[in-house]
């Protein structure tokens, strides 16, 4: 039999991020699951989808966070925690960096929308910040 | 007019992988398997869903003549990172299938989870093709 491209256990790895952001996670854990070398699997998951896995990650989260923002009347401490972020502080300041207003503001002008039987995992896709602003860690896993 | 869609072709990174994932696992019955020997070995394998018309294509990606042995590799590796679009299924208890296809160790992307339109849950083949099964509401 023939043996998956090395790119099929990097997707297993980010499909890990989709899955299972509330929890915990980091980069060695996501790493095993790729059978690589954290700095190994940093380099080749940013060549295989064009972004950090640590990028991937806090933009899934800011993705559930804004979409949390939207639909439920959680506080914004509860909805930081909920998607796996520990501090309201840098959770306001990425999420500001990325959707251009804080999490209060963005809530305020964005009621919810019944986007009738668009299928949820195609809404998180599309609905994913760019990281492309993020500078925090362009030198970091 | 067009009548009814037939066959939906999915690339699969090897064949006789696919087919045990595509009957053992998900319990699809193997529909047809026809090798060309004439044309390079050229296997036209097919499953479905017992009692539903539509099979599934496991298709093999080819080298020359069909495509150059570049783009069989930008394939391959699509197909690796998960772009090679997916297939959405209906289920009777989204749950239970789920524990089921667990069981016999099919990859889960997510676990069933209350949508707006039912209870769905995604997951992969050995490929890295992407699949959700829905349970609408009644």
């Amino acid at each position: 039999m023939r043996t998956v491209p090395p790119e099929r256990h990097l997707l297993r790895a980010k499909d890990i991020v989709d899955a299972r952001y509330r929890e915990p996670l980091d980069v060695p854990a996501l790493a095993k699951a790729a059978y690589l070398s954290p700095a190994h699997f940093s380099r080749e998951f940013r060549r295989a989808f064009g972004e950090t896995p640590h990028q991937y990650l806090l933009t899934r989260r800011l993705e559930r966070a804004a979409a949390l923002l939207r639909s439920t009347d959680h506080s914004v401490a509860d909805i930081c925690f909920t998607v796996g972020l520990r501090s309201v502080g840098s959770f306001t300041t990425s999420f500001r960096r990325v959707y251009g207003v804080s999490p209060t503001a963005y809530r305020a002008t964005h009621p919810p929308v019944e986007r009738a039987r668009v299928p949820t995992c195609v809404l998180q896709a599309y609905g994913r910040p760019h990281s492309s602003s993020f500078r925090e860690d362009t030198n970091a896993a | 007019m067009l009548k009814q869609l037939t066959y939906v072709q999915v690339w699969v990174h090897d064949q006789d992988e696919a087919l045990a994932f595509y009957t053992e696992k998900l319990g699809m019955e193997l529909r047809e398997d026809v090798t060309i020997p004439e044309m390079g070995n050229f296997r036209w394998l097919t499953v479905g869903i017992p009692g539903q018309d539509t099979s599934i294509t496991l298709m093999d990606i080819p080298g020359p003549p069909v495509f150059d042995d570049e783009t069989r590799e930008q394939i391959q590796t699509l197909l690796a990172k998960g772009a090679s679009g997916g297939l959405f299924f209906t289920t009777d208890d989204a749950q239970k299938s789920y524990e089921e296809l667990r069981s016999r160790g099919v990859e889960f992307t997510q676990e069933p989870t209350e949508q707006a339109y039912g209870i769905d849950a995604g997951f992969r083949d050995v490929s890295g093709n992407h699949f959700r099964m829905t349970q609408t509401q009644s």
